[in-house]
């Protein structure tokens, strides 16, 4: 490809096999979950397989765009796509766990105190639940799942809270050593970011540990478990991946793919990063602190 | 496949690629869009059969095809099928074939993507098929009895035919959400220099605020499910009030989704039809702007309308007024587009060959679909109507002409440019007629039906109903078999042969814009180079 074109031309891949793998390992891993959880012991298996073809699918297609990258096929243009590509997806992130702070928000305020006998309809509550009276946390009028310990913010919460923020700042001064092309400033910063974030992971497994023998906090305790674990859940498993992200990145970085002006892979896992620490300060304090 | 820059050349210089891998690889925008849209029609004709049997039992009170469990299941099938097999995929498809024409660009600005985001689909209709079968073979559980709404507490009880649905749903999701992200970054990166925002055509507007619709809600029905499926299986009580949870929040995760949706399912129709009545009146567009602006306003507020489903479950009276004034405001907007249709042929000259013909009869039919809908918005009155057949006329009315026929339009208007040969206008003509008579004897009589008090999703009735159903469920058979002489007439167009005409570049006389001007078949590869847009 001459240099000319490559300025002017639209960078459009050749046939890729990626997609339709792409297709059978979700379709396998969703099929065999579905027979799993419904006590199908072949389910498991057929997860395992989806899960493997579709970490080879990641890695093959990363591959290749990597190495298109690498050759230089693409322009301004097509750099761009990618920005906006990853800033929508993140935008559809952002109104996933809207959909459970909203819940959050909407058992607290009007789903539970309405069991009270809170409003007009409020009568239903003496014929339902006459001895429920509203709190928070709770387990429901059925106390489902027993007395337990709700989980406070000044523990471990808190020195997660900063674990995030500190990674943070410390993948900010990747890029700054980045864009000032300082190798190993960037390098530095990525382990430390990756540290951070995989100490923040233990910390929340210790943390589950924790409330599960001692507090009694399960995820079959009531409305209070089960918004509390499915917050921090999701959360701690999209860590999980911007950890795996990460990696990647730092694999690359060793291996000096990234310019001054070219490392979109790099800006887009650290958007990321800051949209997964962003989502923690809204949990520490929605549903740990108040 | 290793991929050497030789081929890679070679792929972009000499056309389309042979085979199989043609269509399981593809980066190329015309062959997604046609992938999408036979897939589209493919899940039309199963959607279609499942209504026909629904028809078919209701021809009489009493019960005498099916059980009422499997009656439940095919309504919940069949409103799965069209809204998320066959509606949304053909407008995708349309997207996909028209955008990058229409805006001067070479294909989507990510072909990988897309080309993942039409093959989720049939992995989605793999499950979505499975949790209907699934419960015929032994130790399958229960159908699912819910309609596609799968409310809780119901939804946790059916058997594992739902957790197949809830993976559907994912996967649905997934494929409109890279999609839709797809879309907005090619509108938003890829036009051509010169055209600015507001002169891109009609249709890439529509689907610029349906994809970002559906970035918005889509993930909150995701969420939703997922709290269903956790419900179901590992001991949460979101939706049980025993722990202190409510299903009505499943109601409003639900419609928050479902909401939007019904615009997600309408706006790209509303596209086609601003490129269809310029073309065939004759005449620019009226009030481009204020189209715009309309469908912005029909966006955002149709965002926080979604209780106006929920008028039911005992909302307080702030909420249920708040929810009332909101959905009818929305027909400010939405009459605002009607009027600019009108106004389009306001003294045009007009002929009315089949695509005109659809976009005539969306105006009326739709129209009047909106006027029962703000019937249901009234509060006092939807405690009435709410979950009879008069729901069910009302939604169709606006679905049917709203979303399927603005597609029928797209087809017909856009075929010629896809095949290079223009399908015969006779049969295209036929094809209307008894569509939209079909159309109407079905879902006419079902608002007195509703009126009276017919339940919806409910295998048995009075026999006081009889007669409008009998004559609905007739309508329904010439309406569900005219779809066979669509299917001739597209597989006769894509053939071609000497009975018909070869279509020029500019299909139609009065047609305006980039897609008219390259070749009729387009070549593999188009704008390769940008034009320039003064
Ligand atoms: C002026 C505009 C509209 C108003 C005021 C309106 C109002 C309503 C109301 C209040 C309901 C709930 C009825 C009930 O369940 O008791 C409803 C149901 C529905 N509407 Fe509309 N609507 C409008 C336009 C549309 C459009 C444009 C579409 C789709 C293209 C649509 C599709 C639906 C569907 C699918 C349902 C039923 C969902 C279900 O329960 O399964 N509506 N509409
Ligand atoms: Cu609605």
């Amino acid at each position: 490809m001459s240099a000319k074109e490559h300025s002017s031309h639209y960078f459009i891949p050749d046939p890729s096999p990626w997609p339709v793998i792409g297709m059978i390992s979700l379709l396998s891993t969703l099929f065999g979950a579905a027979l799993a959880m419904n006590g199908v012991s072949l389910g498991k298996f057929i997860v395992i397989a989806g899960l493997l073809l579709f970490a080879y699918l990641l890695f093959g297609w990363f591959r290749d765009v990597i190495a298109e990258n690498l050759s230089d096929r693409y322009n301004k243009q097509v750099d761009r796509s990618f920005r906006m590509g990853m800033m929508w997806f993140i935008a559809s992130e952002v109104f996933f766990f809207g959909a459970f702070f909203g819940s959050l928000y909407y058992i607290r305020n009007i789903a539970l105190p309405w069991l009270g006998g809170e409003g007009y309809l409020g009568v239903t509550q003496e014929i339902l639940y006459s001895q429920f009276q509203m709190a928070w946390p709770s387990a429901g009028p059925g106390e489902l799942g027993g007395a337990f310990t709700p989980m406070g913010p000044w523990g471990i919460p808190a020195l997660n809270t900063f674990l995030l923020l500190s990674s943070g700042a410390t993948i900010t001064w990747a890029h700054w050593g980045l864009k000032a092309e300082n190798n190993q400033q960037l390098v530095r910063g990525l382990i430390a970011t990756i540290a951070l974030g995989l100490l923040f992971v233990v910390m929340q497994a210790y943390e589950y540990g924790h409330a599960y023998s001692e507090l009694n906090l399960t995820l079959g305790s009531g409305v209070y478990g089960s918004t509390f674990y499915m917050l921090t859940g999701f959360h701690g498993f999209h860590v999980t991946m911007g950890a795996i992200m990460l990696i990647a990145i730092l694999g690359r970085s060793m291996k000096k793919h990234f310019t001054a002006h070219n490392h979109f892979a790099f800006e887009a896992v650290a958007w990321y990063w800051h949209f997964v620490d962003v989502v923690w300060l809204g949990l520490f304090i929605f549903v740990y602190w108040l | 496949m290793t991929t050497t820059t030789m081929s890679h050349d070679e792929a972009h210089h000499h056309g389309a690629p042979t085979g199989w891998r043609r269509w399981l690889y593809s980066t190329n925008h015309k062959d997604i869009g046609t992938l999408y849209l036979l897939f589209a029609l493919t899940m039309l004709f199963l959607g279609g059969a499942s209504a026909m049997l629904i028809r078919a039992e209701l021809f009489q009170p009493g019960i005498q095809l099916i059980d009422p469990d499997l009656y439940n299941n095919l309504v919940t099938n069949h409103a799965l099928l069209m809204i998320f097999g066959a509606v949304m995929p053909a407008a995708a498809g349309l997207a996909n074939w028209m955008i990058p024409l229409m805006i001067g660009a070479p294909d989507m600005a990510l072909p990988r993507m897309n080309n993942l985001s039409f093959w989720i689909l049939p992995a989605a209709a793999t499950m979505l098929i499975l949790s209907f079968v699934v419960p015929f073979f032994p130790g399958g559980g229960t159908q699912i009895n819910t309609g596609w709404t799968i409310y809780p507490p119901l939804s946790v009880q059916v058997g594992m035919s739902m957790d197949f649905l809830i993976f559907a749903i994912h996967l649905l999701g997934i494929s409109s959400i890279l999609a839709s992200i797809n879309i907005i970054v090619t509108l938003l990166n890829m036009r051509a220099p010169g055209m600015t925002l507001m002169k891109m055509p009609m249709f890439c507007w529509t689907w610029l605020v349906t994809a970002f619709l559906l970035i918005l809600v889509v993930p909150v029905l995701a969420g939703g499910v997922t709290m269903l499926l956790f419900d179901r299986h590992f001991g949460t009580s979101f939706f049980d009030a025993a722990g202190g949870g409510d299903p009505v929040l499943f109601q409003h995760l639900f419609w928050f989704f479902g909401h939007p949706e019904v615009y997600i399912l309408l706006l790209p129709s509303i596209g086609v039809l601003s490129h269809v009545i310029p073309t065939f009146a004759r005449k620019p567009l009226f009030g481009y702007r204020s189209m715009v602006g309309a469908m912005l306003a029909v966006a955002t507020i149709g965002m926080v309308v979604w209780a106006h489903h929920q008028y039911t479950i005992g909302m307080s009276l702030g909420a249920v007024t708040y929810f009332m004034v909101g959905t009818i405001l929305i027909s400010i907007p939405v009459g605002l587009m009607v009027f600019n249709f009108i106004a389009t042929m306001w003294r045009g000259a007009m002929t009315f060959e089949t695509p005109m013909l659809f976009a005539i009869g969306i105006i009326l039919m739709f129209t009047f679909g909106g006027l029962s809908g703000v019937m249901l918005a009234v509060v006092p009155a939807d405690m009435q109507y709410h979950d009879s057949m008069f729901v069910v006329a009302h939604f169709h009315y606006v679905l049917m002409p709203g979303a399927v026929f603005g597609l029928f339009a797209g087809v017909f208007y856009w075929l010629p440019k896809w095949t290079g040969n223009m399908y015969n206008e006779r049969l295209g003509k036929i094809f209307f007629w008894i569509n939209v008579i079909g159309f109407n004897i079905t879902f006419f009589p079902q608002h007195f039906l509703g009126l009276a008090g017919m339940p919806r999703r409910i295998i048995d009735y009075n026999v006081m109903f009889t007669e409008f159903n009998v004559m609905s469920s007739i309508g329904a058979m010439i309406f569900g078999l005219s779809h066979l002489l669509f299917l001739y007439i597209v597989i006769q167009t894509i053939r071609g042969g000497r009975s018909l005409k070869k279509s020029e570049n500019k299909s139609w006389e009065g047609a305006k814009g980039l897609e008219w001007e390259v070749g009729s078949p387009p070549a593999f590869h188009t704008w390769e180079t940008a034009p320039q847009i003064k």
